[in-house]
């Protein structure tokens, strides 16, 4: 029976195939795809071939008679989504039909919706066939999203539910034009978390309530902005640092340099010369602009489509000069929460230690509480956090890499915000357990590096970005790869002692380093390669290094 | 009309209660010609569900408890011959005592409406009615109040036939609202229209309760479907997985029990039970959500955790609930309301399994664990039959049985003796045990269970709808006496009249029914009379009807302890005390497994689509968890329209 049924299939499909090609685009066609399509409506090409039929037929019928065939699809696309209510290619087609009909019906459909989501709740399909459906009909936001509280109510694991929330809440509370985009009232705020605590504590496993949850408490894009402009006199080179990667080029983003207020067209390229979605861009200066005649030369950059721009001024006997925002200032690094009301964080953080007590395994309480502690105060809580992420990686061992990550990621942050207080160009990072290096955009002026005693592998391309960097002290890690160490001008002091590197071929980013005359290479598995001192005598010719 | 019966049967019988029509349903399936009868003139015996008038005609029956005149017997002993005897059946039924009625609404004006005798005809097994808005594109619009009511006709004499013909009754409806009309002037009452009651009697403020006078429930006596036993289904239950496998489900419809309620410190609040409840609950704090998460959830695997409880199986389920860092509403709900124990004598291991049934019962059709079938529990009962006759049986109600005919030689029974002295002879017969007589129930000791069936205006604990089916157990006020357990129904349910709520009370007896049950009935209701005192004591719903009786519970009867039966004579026994019918089922499988050891107990019938070999795999998919039952029930039918799901569950 079965393979009688698949042959008979096959060769209804052949047959709707041929007459498609042949142009015998009728109802013959309809009638045949049906057949097929009722029995596995996931034949996309069978659904195309009934919108061609449909289109023809609509230029060549009478109204009355186009009304009836709209009906039969109509009806015809319900009894498919009776057989596959999670059916692409069905609920497409609807999308389709209704929003080529003059008239649709648009309360009919929403009650199918609802009639689907009451036999199961779920069903994403449906949700943003509803969303469509919504859109069009202009359904007030307040409607639906009293039609998400009652599925809600049904069964809180929903996450289309609480996604539609999140799209209906900020347009039922715009925002004034001033504040943030997307983020909601005290208020409704507080109610929200309200609703969601109950969820999160009634089921703590429950991924949907905690994601949602993390939606209330974040807070809308960053504003693109220019963060730091640095103006180097020796390597006639201007360095850009952006609040997000982008790609500089004349058919993307452009980038309008003005020296001394005149236009100036240059080349921009990025650190390690791929060119490359970045966070940082530079371009080499023409000497013109930077000569001692004039007491400063000012330098501006405008980046058009971020709507944003920066100044830096080059003082006459300067070799440099630069203006950058402050990390701690711009809250770089809560982006994770927002910065709203730290009332609301604390209160939202007692609840989570509260619910963490009854389940101290429960892995999404402990990061809600270390996303909410850093949210508060990234130094004050640091030493706690660093407790919690021990907790997380022994209750979720599965996600041990991904949480050493984010780890180091917050103390690189931490140290960030230390350094700034502290007013110097000098980044201690060692003993720190970093298994990955992040937000070095933030370190364009960085001069001192220390990345020892880590669990670094890989010193990455965007390392690339500190182009002030005169020492890097990264010893003792697992370092295999020497991408970043790359086209860094002022690099004089190389240390890489007890790492891993294999091949002397690894060294070769290092050429591009025209200052560098220290490498320290003890410790590593090249150094007992064969020739090693005559392939680093050709490499790095004026390089002093050591291999044991 | 001749009565006449076939004479030549494979089993025979007597009595049509839950197990009996199971066992009738599972022999004529496996192909036995099965003679169905029972003396009464109604399905069900002390199973069976009346309307009101039904009810008191009932009831005057068992009060004109003397009468015994006997029509025109044929003798039997003419009948049998010199190497037979006779096992003479009981004239009288005795199961039935103390019958208390009390009438609490007025009975002034128009009060001359006949009390009809209803019995002979049964409403409940006519007509039942699927309220579905159909998504067919072609009458959405127009037609989204229409009704679709399948109607099964069944001759009041005889078999039952299985032509269920569905008719589009837009025009029964009319006629039916149409008759609503005439009868009560000033009420547009159809359960399936709530949406258009009137408003007049709304605006006034304070809200006025509806005053309902005993001439109007008599009126509308026939929307009463009044059970003589409160059972719900478990949804994981014997019985619902026996509908479910033998395909009988089709011929009942049920609704989800919506309220699990508890009664603490003289209130009834709602105890959340599944996850739902404990998410939308308002008074629980968020700990106590977690904590009574946490407990539930242990109990679903709890004997995976014995570290969790080992030291606790000496105590009291009661004890070990104290340890669980519940506060006290939290072990009052976990048990009274879920494991539905009693603070004394349950154990922790039974409180936990308890507990855990509970549970797995949950989410099933829907947020409480059991189900309550439209019209009422002799619904079920009577669905077995009609599976009965589908596959042959035949249905003779009236017919009494004067005796059993026994062969002396063999010792077996060989036949039976009618009121028309006509002989039937069958291999098997099943018996009732309130059929058999005194003699033969000498040595017979019997339970008895207390009930009281009320007819009160509002619902215990009102809350927006007024459609709510509930269940709550009343903890006993001295240790060691018996809870009660009290079911309110709903107009919806099709078992009461519109503004009124059927409540049944359950418990098994220590003294009359009234007795047992009049102190929780006062504190849950006022008497209708003593209204217009003050507020507090309007907050309580009236009581305007109420019957008070003991019925007989044989369950723990053995078959051993009755006198002289022969071996293929089998005793069914009449309902039990508890909440569920998992002791019907068992007993209905267990004899039929006695009787017929190589047969299986009712498989599914045969589909006769299945003949074609377009079918099997073209199944829609489950598409949620309430529509279990359809994807077997529907299988036959193919899936026409996505409401089945709402068809048969309609919470």
């Amino acid at each position: 029976g079965q393979e009688l049924r698949l042959r008979v299939r096959l060769l209804g499909s052949i047959s709707a195939f041929y007459q498609r090609q042949a142009g015998e685009l009728d109802e013959s066609v309809l009638e045949l795809t049906s057949q097929i399509l009722g029995a596995n409506p996931d034949f996309a090409t069978l659904w195309n071939c009934r919108r061609e039929v449909l289109q023809r037929l609509e230029v060549q019928k009478s109204p009355e008679e186009l009304a009836a065939l709209v009906k039969a699809e109509l009806g015809f696309l319900e009894s498919c989504l009776r057989v596959n209510p999670k059916s692409y290619g069905t609920w497409h087609h609807r999308c389709w039909l209704l929003g080529r009909l003059p008239e649709a019906n648009w309360a009919r459909e929403l009650e199918l919706c609802a009639r689907f989501l009451e036999v199961d709740e779920r069903n994403f399909h449906c949700w943003d066939y509803r969303r469509f459906v919504a859109a069009q009909a202009a359904v007030p936001p307040a409607e639906e999203l009293a039609f998400t509280d009652s599925l809600i109510t049904r069964n809180f694991s929903n996450y289309s539910s609480w996604h539609y929330r999140s799209c209906l809440l900020p347009q039922l509370h715009p925002q004034p034009d001033s504040g943030p985009q997307g983020r909601l009232p005290e208020d409704v705020l507080l109610k929200e978390l309200e609703l969601v605590q109950n969820a999160f504590f009634t089921d703590p496993n429950d991924q949907s309530a905690w994601f949602y949850h993390r939606w209330l408490l974040g807070r809308a894009d960053p504003q693109d902005a220019l963060h730091c402009l640095h103006v180097s006199r020796d390597e006639a080179c201007l360095t850009v640092s952006f609040s997000r990667p982008l790609l500089v080029g004349s058919r993307t983003e452009t980038l309008l340099l003005l020296v001394d207020e005149s236009p100036l067209a240059v080349a921009w390229r990025t650190p390690d010369g791929r060119n490359r979605p970045s966070h940082v861009w530079l371009c080499d200066l023409p000497a013109t602009s930077l000569n001692d005649q004039l007491p400063q030369h000012t330098f501006r950059v405008i980046w058009t489509a971020g709507g944003a721009q920066k100044e830096c001024v080059l003082l006459k006997g300067r070799q440099e000069g630069w203006c950058r925002d402050s990390a701690t200032d711009e809250q770089l690094f809560r982006c994770e929460l927002s910065v709203e009301k730290s009332t609301v964080l604390q209160s939202e953080l007692e609840s989570c230690k509260e619910l963490q007590e009854l389940e101290p395994e429960n892995k999404w309480c402990l990061l809600t509480i270390i996303l909410l502690m850093r949210a508060l105060d990234p130094l004050q809580y640091e030493k706690e956090t660093l407790q919690y992420f021990q907790t997380l990686k022994a209750v979720d061992p599965m996600r041990a890499a991904y949480l050493d990550d984010l780890r180091s990621k917050f103390l690189l942050e931490n140290s960030v915000l230390k350094m700034e207080y502290a007013e110097v160009r000098v980044l201690h990072l060692g003993h720190k357990d970093l298994t990955v290096l992040c937000h070095l955009e933030q370190l364009l002026l960085i001069t001192h590096l220390d990345l020892s005693h880590n669990r670094l592998r890989a010193l990455p391309p965007a390392l690339a970005a500190l182009r002030c960097l005169e020492v890097l002290q990264a010893n003792d890690n697992t370092i295999e790869s020497l991408d970043g160490v790359t086209n860094l001008p002022r690099l004089q002091e190389l240390f890489l002692c007890n790492n891993r590197l294999q091949q002397p071929a690894v060294l070769q980013p290092l050429a591009s380093c025209p200052r560098l005359v220290l490498l320290n290479l003890q410790g590593n598995p090249l150094c007992q390669a064969v020739g090693i001192s005559e392939h680093l005598a050709e490499l790095l010719p004026s390089v002093r290094s050591s291999l044991t | 009309m001749d009565n006449r019966l076939p004479t030549e049967f494979d089993v025979v019988v007597i009595g049509t209660g839950l197990p009996e029509s199971i066992l009738a349903a599972a022999c004529s399936r496996s192909g036995q010609r099965v003679l169905h009868l029972d003396s009464r003139s109604y399905y069900g015996g002390n199973w069976a569900s009346f309307s009101f008038s039904g009810l008191l005609s009932w009831l005057k029956e068992y009060q004109q408890n003397s009468d015994i005149g006997e029509e025109s017997t044929a003798a039997w002993q003419d009948m049998i011959h010199e190497t037979e005897e006779g096992i003479t059946l009981r004239k009288k039924d005795e199961t039935i005592q103390h019958t208390e009625v009390f009438c609490y609404a007025s009975q002034d004006v128009d009060g001359n409406i006949e009390e009809t005798d209803d019995l002979q005809k049964n409403p409940s097994w006519v007509a039942s009615s699927t309220l579905i808005k159909p998504l067919d594109s072609a009458c959405l619009s127009e037609e989204m109040h229409s009704l679709y009511v399948s109607s099964y006709e069944v001759p009041a004499k005889g078999t039952p036939e299985n032509n269920g013909e569905v008719t589009d009754t837009a025009e029964t409806l009319v006629k039916e609202e149409y008759c609503g009309y005439k009868t009560y002037k000033h009420r547009v009452s159809d359960g399936a229209k709530d949406e258009i009651k009137p408003i007049l009697e709304d605006n006034s403020d304070p809200p006025k309760r509806n005053r309902i006078t005993y001439s109007q429930i008599v009126e509308e006596g026939r929307r009463f479907n009044i059970d003589l036993v409160s059972k719900l289904l478990y949804s994981q239950g014997l019985l619902i997985d026996l509908l479910i496998k033998s395909n009988v489900s089709r011929y009942a419809e049920f609704k989800n029990v919506t309220r699990i309620l508890a009664f603490r410190e003289g209130k009834v609040e709602q105890v959340p039970c599944s996850r739902a409840d404990v998410f939308n609950s308002k008074e629980l704090t968020v700990v106590e959500k977690r904590m009574l998460m946490k407990f539930l959830t242990f109990c679903l695997d709890y004997e995976q955790h014995p570290d969790e409880y080992q030291a606790f199986t000496q105590c009291s389920f009661s004890e070990y609930l104290k340890t669980k860092k519940l506060t006290p509403s939290l072990q009052h709900f976990v048990l009274h309301s879920i494991a539905m124990m009693s603070e004394s004598s349950c154990t922790t291991i039974e409180g936990l399994k308890a507990t855990k049934n509970f549970l797995q019962c949950l989410g099933k059709f829907g947020n409480t664990p059991f189900l309550f079938p439209l019209y009422g529990q002799g619904e079920i009962p009577q669905c077995f039959c009609r599976m009965c006759a589908v596959f042959g049986g035949i249905y003779c109600l009236r017919h009494k049985v004067q005796c059993l005919v026994v062969d002396k030689e063999s010792g077996r029974c060989k036949a039976i003796i009618d009121h028309l002295g006509q002989r039937i002879n069958a291999k098997y017969f099943i018996v009732e045990d309130s059929y058999l007589s005194e003699e033969t129930c000498s040595n017979v000791q019997y339970e008895q269970i207390s009930r009281a069936v009320l007819i009160t205006d509002q619902s215990i604990l009102k809350t927006d709808s007024d459609q709510q089916i509930s269940i709550l157990i009343v903890p006993p006020v001295e240790p060691g006496a018996c809870a009660v357990r009290v079911t309110e129904l709903c107009s919806s349910t099709m078992t009461c009249m519109k503004d009124t709520c059927l409540v049944h009370l359950t418990c098994s007896s220590s003294k009359t029914a009234r007795e047992d049950l009049e102190s929780v009935v006062k504190k849950l209701f006022t008497p209708y009379a003593e209204t217009e005192i003050d507020k507090e004591e309007l907050a309580k719903p009236r009581l305007l009807w109420a019957l008070y009786f003991n019925m007989r519970d044989s369950s723990g009867v053995s078959r051993s302890s009755y006198n002289g039966l022969p071996s293929n004579v089998y005793v069914c026994t009449g309902p039990d005390c508890g909440l569920g019918n998992e002791h019907a089922v068992k007993q209905a499988e267990t004899l039929f497994k006695e009787i017929f050891p190589s047969e299986e107990f009712c498989p599914p019938p045969p589909n006769p689509e299945d003949v074609f070999f377009d079918g099997d795999d073209k199944q829609p998919e489950p598409l949620g968890a309430n529509t279990i039952i359809i994807a077997q029930l529907e299988s036959s039918e193919g899936s026409k329209n996505l409401e089945s799901s709402e068809k048969h569950l309609q919470n």
